[in-house]
């Protein structure tokens, strides 16, 4: 931190003041403002002293991309441009982390999975890039609909993964995020995903941090490995490829740094519970039901609990924030009474019921559904119903309703 | 970066690489006259590589390496193919991320180096196969073009795909029998050179890489334009001997035989007006600092 210490209380261009960022985030006062998803991202960027922004069109994203142009013509990013498609975006992305810089992009469903052999090198590059990703449909035929299927992709690349629920979590997490991820030993991409039109759609209260102040700027030579600048000395970076040399040796040094940028994950835990207040949020967890849910279906989920509680029905409920690094051991903990776990995911695969199912005892208590997917909403009398089927109670079919 | 920055604690020097000792020793780090003629005297850039034998790209490799003018502000972003086993043995910083995409890596490099040091210069270069150039990275390659990005993008053409074993690629000659192209090439040789004049850039050439001292004048000519205009494009042919089964001491001939004047790498040469000026400005200051070290050359004969 020494670096960055050296710049807080110092002005940037715009006047803004380099503020300690636990100070920003947890102390400072803030002022309550409505605004939807995509300008809270534009906020955020405004306070984060981001260098380089790479954009490129694609719903629903488009709006954030280009509110970020805006923040480039009034100043408070160093540059801006769109590039030609996704998979240069990313890597444009790339070259300006591994130049030293602190880089944002935002993106979108088939945008995401067009990029999709950026990210495992981003991770294995160690280059601290932050994404948005307003997730949307990515199968055929076409849908521009919220759907959160990229993000089963995107926990496998060894980027750390996390889900916000509403315009306030997006905007902390923004700038906690690079406080995360750039840690020396972490120094991994961040993927910050949101349910897109849920979130970026939509107006909502949002507290924001004094407009005066910024995070200190990125400081490229806390990155455990060299920044691209030749401001250190050039080494040879190997004295013989070992793709050549010997296949064993290959095989050992892939596998020792895949496991290496596993672990940076990790040790990105101890970071990740002290700015986000822990993986998880929980609320009633001595009840027998809990639904486990992540992004928006948590606020379905809890209008549906609310409904059950009217009948008699108690719920708990668990957040799900980060799903890289994965809280297995939280999860394990909220879900130890409960006969019943309830997954709602807004995609048809079920992902997050997998992982969920994956790392508790007694997995047979997980009911992978409601399942929405290519858009749907999920209205909470959907969570409600499947959770009285499971608990063996009569529903009125919802299918029947109206007909 | 300065020669100063590479200094061996005393106590650890003699258990450095011997490359890194050189290295230090006899680095031409600051040194703006440094050229091709310095690689028999210093190896600072590069040493070994894992091309095969007599494979012209590691002459290429050297030359540019040598004929670069800042080479301690210059980082270098290469790209999949044969010439990502010679990178690992490169002394400037080197990236290597994904197959084709080097040019979109080097437009976030180039303007990152630019917002990180404003009053500086730090010389971007890209180098790599005809297939990361032409064929999966096309777009990349154009659209950094199109949009004016100032650092040196350099294609070894080796008219095919070397690294995976002879597939066919954009540049490959009409009619050339490859794997992937099993009648023959159907497609012209793209011209990519005039492509790139018309794209943009300021400065391209089309030739071998058999004159060491051409090499040395084109690569400081792109870097200069580069640095102080726009995009500047070099596309040298680098036979792959291996896949036109030539042996290890026919690539020079091979290259010969096809830069005659008819022939497909006879020299080509695109400059734009703006950097036109700016070649007669850097020639006027070299001139003057030739009569300027004549002076005092004679000066100094005088005092003696
Ligand atoms: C996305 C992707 N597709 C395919 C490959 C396999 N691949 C590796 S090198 C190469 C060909 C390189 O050809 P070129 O750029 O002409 O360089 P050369 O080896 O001829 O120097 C290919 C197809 C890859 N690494 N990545
Ligand atoms: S395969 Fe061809 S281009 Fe590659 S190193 Fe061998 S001779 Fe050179």
């Amino acid at each position: 931190m020494a670096a960055q210490a050296s710049f807080i209380g110092q002005k940037n261009k715009k006047e803004q003041v380099y503020t300690d960022p636990w100070h920003m985030m947890n102390e400072a006062a803030r002022t309550p403002s409505f605004f939807t998803g995509s300008e809270v991202i534009k906020e955020a960027v405004r306070r984060a002293s981001c260098d380089i922004m790479v954009a490129y069109p694609i719903t629903p994203q488009s709006e954030a991309a280009a509110l970020c142009g805006e923040l480039f013509a009034e100043g408070y990013i160093g540059d801006y441009f769109r590039g030609e498609s996704e998979f240069a975006v990313m890597s444009q992305c790339a070259g300006a982390a591994f130049g030293g810089a602190r880089v944002f992009t935002t993106t979108a469903g088939p945008g995401t999975m067009r990029a999709m052999e950026n990210f495992p090198m981003w991770a294995g590059a160690r280059l601290p890039i932050q994404m948005i990703v307003t997730c949307r449909g990515i199968n055929s035929p076409l849908s521009i609909q919220p759907d959160t299927l990229e993000i089963s992709y995107l926990m496998q690349t060894g980027m750390l993964v996390w889900h916000a629920e509403t315009a306030q979590d997006f905007y902390d997490w923004i700038l906690k995020g690079y406080m995360v991820s750039e840690e020396p030993d972490v120094h991994l991409p961040l993927a910050l995903c949101c349910d897109g039109f849920f979130v970026t759609h939509t107006k909502d209260m949002v507290d924001l941090t004094p407009v005066d102040m910024c995070l200190p700027p990125y400081d490229p030579y806390r990155s455990p490995v060299p920044c691209m600048d030749m401001e250190c000395p050039p080494v040879r970076m190997m004295r013989d490829p070992f793709v050549m040399k010997s296949n064993y040796i290959s095989y050992a040094t892939h596998a020792s740094w895949q496991q290496e940028v596993w672990a940076a994950v990790e040790r990105s835990r101890k970071h990740t519970i002290r700015w986000m207040d822990g993986l998880i949020d929980t609320e009633n967890t001595d009840a027998d039901i809990i639904v486990v849910a992540s992004g928006t279906a948590v606020s379905q989920s809890r209008e549906a609990i609310a409904i059950l509680e009217e009948e008699g029905i108690k719920v708990g409920l668990v957040k799900v924030k980060t799903l890289r690094p994965w809280p297995g051991e939280e999860i394990r903990e909220a879900t130890k009474h409960a006969n019943h776990i309830i997954v709602p995911e807004f995609n048809v695969t079920g992902w997050l019921a997998r992982e969920v199912s994956a790392t508790i005892p007694n997995n047979n208590r997980v009911h992978a559904g409601p399942h929405v997917c290519g858009g749907m909403t999920m209205p909470p009398e959907i969570i409600a119903a499947e959770i009285k089927t499971v608990l063996g109670v009569k529903a009125p079919s919802l299918a029947g309703r109206g007909g | 970066m300065s020669k100063e920055r590479i200094k061996i604690a005393e106590e650890l020097f003699d258990i450095m690489p011997a490359e890194y000792q050189d290295l230090v020793k006899r680095a031409t780090y600051g040194n703006e006259q440094r050229g091709w003629k310095d690689i028999g005297n210093a190896k600072e850039l590069i040493e070994e590589h894992s091309l095969c034998a007599g494979c012209p790209e590691s002459m290429a490799f050297r030359y540019i390496l040598a004929s670069l003018p800042n080479p301690e502000d210059t980082v270098m972003v290469g790209s999949t193919g044969c010439t990502s086993l010679v990178f690992p043995h490169v002394a400037v910083h080197n990236i290597h991320s994904l197959f084709g995409n080097q040019n979109a890596v080097a437009s976030g490099l180039k303007r990152a180096l630019t917002v990180r040091f404003p009053d500086r210069h730090k010389d971007v270069v890209v180098l790599a196969g005809d297939g990361a150039t032409v064929d999966i990275g096309l777009d990349m390659t154009l659209q950094a073009w199109f949009r004016q990005e100032k650092f040196t993008t350099i294609c070894f053409d080796n008219e095919l795909y070397a690294n995976t074993g002879g597939q066919e690629s954009g540049l490959m000659q009409k009619g050339f029998v490859a794997k992937m192209a099993p009648v023959g090439k159907t497609f012209e040789k793209v011209r990519l050179p005039e492509i790139a004049r018309e794209s943009g850039c300021h400065y391209v050439v089309n030739c071998t890489v058999s004159k060491p001292n051409l090499i040395e004048k084109v690569i400081k000519n792109a870097v200069h334009i580069a640095r102080e205009i726009g995009p500047t494009y070099l596309q040298l042919y680098t036979p792959c001997i291996l896949e036109i089964g030539k042996n290890s001491m026919e690539g020079l001939q091979e290259m010969r035989d096809s830069e005659k004047p008819t022939e497909r790498f006879a020299y080509k040469e695109y400059v734009s007006e703006p950097a036109k000026e700016l070649l007669a400005e850097l020639a006027a200051k070299e001139k003057e600092r030739k009569a300027e070290a004549k002076r005092q050359l004679a000066s100094q004969t005088v005092t003696v």
